[in-house]
């Protein structure tokens, strides 16, 4: 019947659709991330306990983390703040703001790094007054956690924006009409409508913040053992030609990022679905 | 160009639209499919135009059986509730766009246009962007771009649904002379029996995916068929078993034959009309006339009245057999 | 970053959020605006010869030509690719869909020195599939369609998804094909959003750094990025002419900034 060749063609279509989506996803990540798990695993554990039990390793993943943690604190307390801002105030230059928060999205690590160095280096912009008071910034941990709260200093704030423009500031004028102070309206109104907008955007900040390199490695100085991150381990073991030690620590890294997207994908209700 | 659904069947799942749905739709005229929501005449609208396929049963279009073919090809306009207008393209290109896809030339397509703005007003508009346009601006655009290829079946679909009150009432007699001008055979989709009533040439009621009855407003309003019918077209008030219109019932004093005894419960007036609402054993039912008729029976409160419709008037019994009278005529 | 056509009541500031946005304002400008600044006016420190002579340097020349072109071809494909994937996990439903919209976020959040090795190991000295492109050019676009696939992907999907099919019907019933509708009909209303996916898309792959490391080699007039040549300018203590280079990236990423601004608001007008 006709009928059922315009629905073939049709569906012919779609499958060849989805068989080109799928190939190239497949063979652009899926495949070589496998391949990973797969160098990582040859020899069993091995590479891994190798990895785990050398002390320099355990350390940058302990740093790793550190730096992470602290980046995402302080983009989570300002990515919020900054977004109530944006959303709910009118003041002058709120549209400059508010384009400008997504350039570090734009920016190249290596130019963050940069960038840092000229303001807070030794022999930066303000070098001269940091060395006065001993407090170092580059190649010392609170420059790493500036890059890398630099470079996902967007995530959190392109999260939480659409959510406050959807539900409007109804409930909080309620709130304020009833008696309630700021403090109070942003604790039992604002925070609780955002909440799953704010834990998005610290999952996707917190894998970005893990796996920074770029910006990192110029601000660190790569100090072996001391401001070495795990990617920059990943890099210095694989050219030293101790690959099996790079790609465990690499896919403790791929890991830690899979794990955060599956979390906000689990626990994210369905958008988007299919007519 | 006529229309014939036999024996469409459709289903989404569990869920019954149509089933077994045979009708006949004449050619050049403004019928009317008309239900409540859920009832399946917009299903049995889209399966007309294409936009659905049915399970099972053939559509005819002039003769042709056209149920492979897909809406493309079937050479049908069709109007949605929420104009579908094309939002990047203006008022001028939305209705060029059918002629544009099959190639004419331009100054045959400028010309067409320009017809078609200058029938449904919207000329001044032509450079405009939908959103620019009121609803009922739209729902114009719609329509002209519909007609613009020159359909053989024009289809409405809960036209003018998305419009407030007084629009719809206009655009609604828009259309009947819109139709009366162009005389392209129409079908459009209401739930609206006003609407129905007012301006279709001949009315299928539709109902749980069945056709309960097809005809011209006053057969629907004069000889309803089903139980349902009747209620969904006009007041209807229960008197025993059966079904009649509560203007079509008599009031009298003693027993006439063929009535029913009962007390007036409350009289209200409103406007010109007066409604009494009387218990009649358990039931109430409603009576409504004149005000000159209820101040020359002195109707009030309390008093008993015997109660019968009309000698000739419509009813239905309630279980949905046909129509029947409850008086012969001439009694 | 603005939410398209919604305008809600906003209200004018507080002492409270006064002071707030004074912090964010000053934290803002500390970690993002001054050191940004701070490149364009280091890139003025030997004044314009010594800026010419850093675009003229060879090696730089080739970097900065290289990584423009790659970033092109990687975004042109992008554009086709991301609107068809983005098809897909709209229009179509199967088993394991949920895990491909899963795996498309993966180069957005995998570290990018490990995307260069997870590249590496399919695609380099000890492929199985025996294909070998590190150190090659090839690498370099690899790279680049790695970490660029989600951009178009993720702005054309919620666009898709929102569409109304309704005016695709009307194009049926008018007589229009499959092709035909979507050429006419879904694509215009879609440009937008693909042009932003692109936009950023370029803006990704111009900036890319780790994933090159240890996939392309990082050779000289060959396989050097941008990206890797301000490194070796900024390891060479060079730091002018590294802010050079960065700030011709920085307005290049402005331009690509306002231009999506403008297009946004131009499209909220279109309603």
């Amino acid at each position: 019947m006709a009928e059922r060749a315009v629905a073939g063609r049709r569906s012919r279509v779609r499958h060849l659709l989805r068989g080109i989506a799928i190939v190239y996803v497949g063979l652009l990540v899926v495949w070589p991330v496998a391949m990973v798990a797969r160098h990582t695993f040859a020899d069993g554990f091995d590479a891994m306990g190798r990895a785990l039990s050398d002390p320099l390793v355990t350390r940058s993943l302990w740093l790793t983390a550190q730096v992470a943690f602290g980046a995402v604190v302080i983009n989570t307390i300002f990515g919020v703040g900054i977004s109530l801002l944006l959303v709910r105030y009118e003041f002058p230059g709120r549209r400059a703001l508010s384009a400008l928060i997504d350039l570090p999205l734009s920016v190249s690590p290596v130019v963050v790094g940069l960038a840092l160095i000229l303001v807070y280096g030794a022999d930066g912009w303000f070098g001269p007054v940091l060395g006065a008071t001993g407090f170092e910034v580059i190649f010392a941990m609170p420059g790493m956690v500036m890059a890398t709260a630099f470079v996902a200093l967007p995530l959190v704030i392109r999260e939480v924006v659409p959510v406050l423009y959807e539900i409007g500031d109804e409930q909080e004028q309620a709130a304020r009409s009833l008696g309630a102070n700021a403090v109070q309206v942003f604790r039992r109104i604002t925070l609780p409508a955002i909440r799953w907008a704010v834990v998005y955007g610290v999952v996707l900040s917190l894998a970005r913040s893990l796996g920074e390199f770029g910006a990192v490695k110029v601000v660190s100085g790569n100090v072996v053992g001391s401001t070495q991150t795990a990617t920059l381990v990943v890099e210095q073991r694989y050219q030293d030609f101790e690959q099996d030690i790079a790609y465990a620590t690499s896919f403790l890294l791929a890991l830690a990022a899979i794990v955060c997207l599956v979390v906000v994908s689990l626990i994210r209700p369905k958008e988007g679905a299919t007519r | 160009m006529s229309i014939a659904v036999r024996h469409v069947t459709k289903t989404f799942g569990k869920f019954v639209a149509l089933d077994d749905v045979s009708v006949s739709i004449p050619s050049g005229g403004l019928t009317a499919l008309l239900g409540p929501s859920g009832g399946g005449k917009s299903t049995l609208l889209r399966v007309i135009a294409g936009l659905e396929t049915a399970d099972s049963g053939q559509v005819e279009i002039d003769g042709v059986d056209a149920t492979d073919h897909p809406a493309r090809r079937r050479n049908v306009g069709f109007v949605f509730q929420h104009y579908a207008a094309f939002k990047h393209l203006s008022v001028r290109r939305n209705v060029s766009f059918g002629l544009e896809i099959r190639k004419r030339p331009k100054p045959e397509i400028a010309q067409r246009v320009d017809e078609l703005l200058a029938l449904v007003h919207l000329e001044q508009f032509a450079d405009r962007l939908p959103a620019q346009l009121s609803g009922g601006q739209r729902q114009r655009m719609a329509l002209a771009r519909a007609l613009a290829v020159e359909p053989a079946v024009l289809l409405l679909d809960e036209p003018f649904g998305a419009l407030d009150a007084k629009v719809r009432k206009e655009l609604r007699e828009w259309l009947r002379r819109l139709h009366d001008e162009v005389h392209v055979t129409t079908i459009f989709v209401t739930h609206d029996q006003e609407e129905a009533l007012e301006i279709a040439d001949e009315i299928v009621v539709v109902n749980n995916g069945r056709v309960e009855q097809v005809g011209t407003p006053d057969q629907l309003y004069d000889e309803p068929a089903t139980d349902f019918v009747m209620r969904f077209l006009g007041p209807v008030t229960q008197l025993g078993d059966e079904l009649v219109r509560p203007h079509d019932l008599e009031l009298h004093a003693a027993d006439p034959g063929g009535g029913a005894s009962g007390q007036v419960e409350r009289v209200t007036r409103v406007g010109f009309e007066v409604r009494i609402e009387l218990s009649v054993g358990e039931q109430r039912v409603q009576v409504t006339m004149t005000r000159t008729q209820a101040q020359a029976l002195e109707v009030r409160t309390a008093d008993r009245w015997w109660v019968r419709p009309a000698p000739g008037a419509p009813t239905v019994r309630v279980d949905g057999r046909p129509p029947e009278t409850l008086v012969p005529a001439g009694s | 970053m603005t939410a398209p056509g919604i305008t809600v009541p906003a209200n004018r500031l507080t002492t409270g959020s006064r002071l707030g946005l004074g912090i964010a304002t000053l934290w803002f400008s500390l970690l993002v605006l001054l050191p940004l600044v701070a490149v364009v006016v280091e890139t003025s420190r030997g004044g314009w010869p010594a800026f010419w002579q850093t675009f003229t340097d060879e090696q730089t020349f080739a970097a900065i030509r290289l990584t423009l072109l790659e970033a092109l071809l990687v975004t042109a494909v992008n554009v086709v690719i991301g609107t068809l994937i983005a098809w897909v996990l709209v229009r179509d439903d199967f088993p394991g869909k949920r895990v491909l919209e899963v795996v498309i976020d993966v180069p957005f959040a995998l570290p990018t020195i490990v995307a260069g090795l997870v590249l590496l190991s399919l695609y380099g000295p000890q492929s199985p599939i025996g294909v070998d492109v590190a150190n090659t050019r090839i690498a370099v676009f690899l790279a680049f369609l790695f970490v660029t696939l989600p951009f178009v992907v993720r702005t054309v999907q919620p666009v898709l998804a929102e569409l109304d099919t309704e005016s695709e019907q009307a194009a049926a019933s008018l007589g229009a094909s499959g092709p035909v509708i979507f050429r006419r009909i879904v694509l215009p209303s879609l440009l937008p959003a693909i042009v932003a996916g692109a936009a950023m898309s370029f803006a990704r792959a111009v900036s890319e750094y780790g994933s090159l490391v240890l996939l392309s080699g990082n050779l000289p007039m060959r396989t050097e990025v941008t990206s890797v040549r301000m490194l070796s300018y900024i390891e060479n203590g060079n730091l002018s002419a590294a802010a050079a280079v960065a700030s011709v990236l920085l307005v290049a990423a402005l331009l690509v900034i306002v231009a999506l601004e403008v297009l946004q608001r131009k499209v909220a007008r279109r309603g």
